[in-house]
C-alpha cells in the first residue's frame, strides 16, 4: 500500500520536474501538507495554504502549545508596555475558519522516505509536502557553566512564555542598587536587535523601581544591529546605568555559575542579582534529526524555501540559512507566503509568481521612543540577497519616534492577524 | 486569459531567467584575482591591517577617511568624509573607476579600472568582508536592485487578479485586511485612483515614509495598478 503510493508519487515528482508547474495528480484523496511549528512561519504557511487552496489541500498544523506567545513584543512585556495575555494567540480561528487540522503534539521524528511525521503522542502523519518552522534551539556548552537545567536561575527568555515571566519577576525582585547581567549571543541568532531592546526595557523598569541598579552586557560581537541608535538612546534615557562590554573588553570570554549567581567576564567575577543568558543558537532540533542541516542551520532554495536536502520539505524562518534575511518573525512570515505559493503550485498546479521577501524590525528604547530597520530582498540562485533598505536615524525628533512606536503596535496587530486569522 | 500551458511556459522562463530577481554585484571569485593589483597597498580579510593604504574590512558603509586604528589620510579624503561621503557600491565604483575624479588630491596612486565588469567583480569580492545583513540588517545590500522593467510574459501575469492577491500578501503583514487602522492606516476599500497616486508619491519619495518608499520602489506601474484594484474590490 505505502510502497505503491510512494512509487506513484515518485513518478509524479519526476514528471513535475520536467514540466515544472504541472499539477501532481494524487492517487487518492486530497494532497496532504503537514506544518510543524505554529509560529510566524508555520501558522502563516498553514493559513495561506488552507485559505488559497480553497479546500483542495488537507493542512495539518503540529504545535505543542495551545497558546502561542510571540517572541516579538515579549520585551515589551518585560518593560511593562504589554500584558502577557496580549501576546498570546490560540489556533481556534485557523481550525474553525480555515479548516486547518490543528494537532497539539510534539513532532519527534521524520521518515523522509516514507514521508511521515511521527508524534510524541504516538500518531504518524503522512505528507506530500512537509513544512518545518521549528524556530531555534540552543547550542550546548556555548556559555560555559550554563545549560538548560540552569534556565530557572539564569533564564534565556528567548522563547517567549514562562521564561519571559520568570525573568521579569527576577528583575523586579533585584535588591536596591543591584546588578543585572546579560550574556549576549554570537551571530547568527534570532532577532538581531532583540537583546538590545531587552536591555532597554530592563533599564526602563529599573529606572522606575530601582534607579541605582546597574546593567552589564557581555557581548562577543564588536558591533550589533541599530548600535548607534541604542547607544544614543541609552545615553539619553538611562545615563550611567548600562555598561556594554564588547570583545575588546572581554565580552566574548564569559562563563557563569548559576548556583553562586556569578558571571566571570575575562577573569573578573561579578556577583549578579539577575542574569539573562542568551546562548548561541541553532535550528530547532527536528531539522537536525531529519538530516536537513549543514552546521547549525537548514539550508534552503531561495525561490521556494525548499530544503536543499529534500525537495518535499520546506523550511522556514529562524531555522534556515538562506542568505541575507535576519532571523525575525517578519522574515518568517514573508518566507511562509513564498513557500505556501510554491507548495500550492506543486500540489494543485496553481500559479507560482516570482518570490518577494521583505523584513522590518521595530525596537522600543523607552516609552514613545521607537526605532526601526528594514530591507527588501530578492532571490538569486545562491541566496536571498538584500537589495534595498532603511534604518531610523540618530537625532530624530520625539514625534517621529512616537509614530514609529505606534506603527510597531499596528504591525503587531497586522502580522498576528496574518498568522492566526 | 492565459491558458495553463502559457502560464507554465512563462513560469519556466521566470524561474530560468529570474526576472524580478536580483543581480549579483559581480563575480567575486574573479574579483579575488583582480584584487591582486590592489594587494600591494591594501589588506582585506581576517587579520587585515592598515598598511600603505587602509585595510578594507567593513569598507561598505564606512565613512570616507575614517578607518579605525592609526591611519593618516590625505586632506582630500578627510574632507570628503567630513562632507558626508560614505562608501557604498555606487561611490566605491566611481572611486575605483577614476580616483581623482571623486577625490582630487587622494594619495591613492592608481589610474582606475575602466572596465565596468572588472570593477563589479572586484566590488563583489570586497563585499564579502563587510557586515552581513543577516546579522546587521542595516548593512549594505549584497546584490543590485533588479530592473523594474518586466519582460512581456510576466506583464501578462500582472493583470491577473491572483497576482494582485499574491502581491497583497506583502501589504497585509502590516495593513490589516479587515480595515482595522490601529497605528498603521487601513488600505482596504481605498479608491483605486487615490491608491495609485499615493503609491507613486512614495515611489518618487515625495511622501516620506521609509518602509513605504522601499516597498513602492520595487513595484512596477502595473503592479501598483493591480494592488489598487485588489484592495478597492475587497469585500
Amino acid at each position: 500500500m505505502t510502497l505503491n503510493r510512494r512509487a506513484f508519487i515518485h513518478r509524479g515528482a519526476a514528471a513535475a520536474a520536467t514540466t515544472l508547474a504541472a499539477p501532481r495528480v494524487m492517487a487518492q484523496g486530497k494532497p496532504k501538507v503537514v506544518v510543524v511549528g505554529g509560529g510566524a512561519g508555520g501558522a502563516t504557511a498553514a493559513r495561506y495554504i488552507a485559505k488559497d487552496s480553497k479546500g483542495e489541500i488537507d493542512v495539518t498544523l503540529v504545535e505543542p502549545t495551545r497558546k502561542y506567545y510571540t517572541c516579538f513584543f515579549s520585551n515589551l512585556y518585560i518593560g511593562g508596555f504589554r500584558e502577557m495575555s496580549s501576546i498570546g494567540h490560540g489556533y481556534g480561528t485557523l481550525a474553525a475558519e480555515y479548516g486547518v487540522n490543528v494537532v497539539h503534539d510534539w513532532a519527534t521524528g521524520i521518515d523522509r522516505d516514507a514521508r511521515t511525521v511521527s508524534l510524541a503522542g504516538g500518531g504518524v502523519m503522512p505528507y506530500d509536502r512537509l513544512i518545518l518552522s521549528p524556530g531555534i534551539d540552543f547550542v550546548e556548552g556555548s556559555v560555559p557553566g550554563w545549560d538548560l537545567a540552569a534556565q530557572n536561575a539564569m533564564p534565556h527568555a528567548y522563547k517567549a512564555g514562562s521564561q519571559t515571566e520568570l525573568l521579569k519577576r527576577q528583575i523586579e525582585a533585584m535588591p536596591e542598587g543591584g546588578l543585572f547581567a546579560m550574556v549576549a549571543p554570537p551571530n547568527p541568532y534570532r532577532c538581531p536587535p532583540g537583546p538590545y531592546e531587552r536591555v532597554s526595557m530592563v533599564a526602563h523598569v529599573l529606572k522606575e523601581i530601582n534607579p541605582t541598579a546597574k546593567i552589564l552586557v557581555a557581548d562577543p560581537k564588536p558591533k550589533f544591529s541599530k548600535m548607534a541608535l541604542f547607544q544614543e538612546g541609552w545615553r539619553n534615557h538611562y545615563a550611567g546605568m548600562i555598561e556594554w562590554l564588547g570583545p575588546d573588553f572581554g565580552g566574548g570570554n564569559v562563563s557563569v555559575d548559576p548556583a553562586a549567581m556569578t558571571v566571570d567576564i575575562d577573569g573578573v567575577v561579578e556577583n549578579v542579582d539577575a542574569c539573562n543568558v542568551i546562548p548561541a543558537q541553532k535550528a530547532g532540533r527536528i531539522c537536525e534529526m531529519a538530516g536537513l542541516t549543514d552546521g547549525n542551520w537548514a539550508p534552503v532554495v531561495p525561490q521556494t524555501m525548499q530544503s536543499r536536502k529534500d525537495e518535499n520539505i520546506h523550511v522556514l524562518g529562524d531555522a534556515t540559512s538562506q542568505g541575507d534575511m535576519p532571523k525575525s518573525g517578519f522574515s518568517a512570515n514573508s518566507q511562509a507566503k513564498v513557500a505556501a505559493m510554491a507548495v500550492r503550485g506543486a500540489l494543485t498546479g496553481s500559479k507560482v509568481f516570482p518570490p518577494r521577501f521583505s523584513n522590518t524590525c521595530w525596537s522600543l528604547i523607552d516609552e514613545g521612543d521607537g526605532v526601526k530597520v528594514g530591507a527588501s530582498y530578492e532571490a538569486t540562485d545562491e541566496k536571498i540577497a538584500k537589495v534595498d533598505g532603511f534604518i531610523s536615524q540618530t537625532g530624530e525628533d520625539a514625534a517621529l519616534r512616537q509614530a514609529t512606536y505606534e506603527e510597531s503596535v499596528g504591525w503587531y496587530a497586522g502580522i498576528t492577524e496574518d498568522m492566526f486569522g | 486569459m492565459l491558458g495553463k500551458s502559457t502560464i507554465s511556459a512563462s513560469l519556466a522562463a521566470l524561474l530560468a531567467a529570474g526576472p524580478g530577481a536580483a543581480d549579483e554585484i559581480g563575480d567575486a571569485d574573479r574579483g579575488a584575482e583582480i584584487f591582486g593589483m590592489c594587494a600591494g597597498c591594501h589588506e582585506v580579510g581576517k587579520g587585515a591591517e592598515n598598511g600603505i593604504g587602509p585595510h578594507l574590512n567593513g569598507i561598505f558603509g564606512r565613512r570616507a577617511g575614517r578607518v579605525e586604528g592609526d591611519y593618516y589620510y590625505s586632506d582630500g579624503l578627510e574632507r570628503m568624509g567630513a562632507d558626508g561621503l560614505v562608501w557604498h557600491l555606487d561611490t566605491l565604483d566611481a572611486y575605483i573607476e577614476n580616483p581623482k575624479a571623486l577625490v582630487s588630491d587622494t594619495r591613492m596612486s592608481f589610474g582606475g579600472i575602466e572596465d565596468a565588469q572588472e570593477r563589479a567583480d572586484l566590488l563583489a569580492y570586497l563585499r564579502r568582508y563587510s557586515d552581513d545583513p543577516a546579522n546587521i540588517p542595516e548593512a549594505d545590500p549584497t546584490a543590485r536592485k533588479p530592473e523594474l522593467e518586466l519582460p512581456p510574459e510576466i506583464l501578462a501575469i500582472v493583470g491577473d487578479p491572483a497576482y494582485g492577491e499574491y502581491l497583497s500578501s506583502e501589504c497585509t503583514t502590516c495593513h490589516q485586511r479587515d480595515g482595522n487602522a490601529e497605528g498603521i492606516p487601513s488600505i482596504t476599500n481605498w479608491p483605486e485612483e487615490d491608491f495609485v497616486v499615493a503609491m507613486h508619491a512614495y515611489k518618487r519619495k515625495l511622501r516620506p515614509h521609509p518602509v513605504m518608499q522601499m516597498m513602492s520602489a520595487r513595484l512596477t506601474d502595473d503592479e501598483i495598478a493591480a494592488l489598487a484594484a485588489y484592495f478597492a474590490g475587497l469585500d
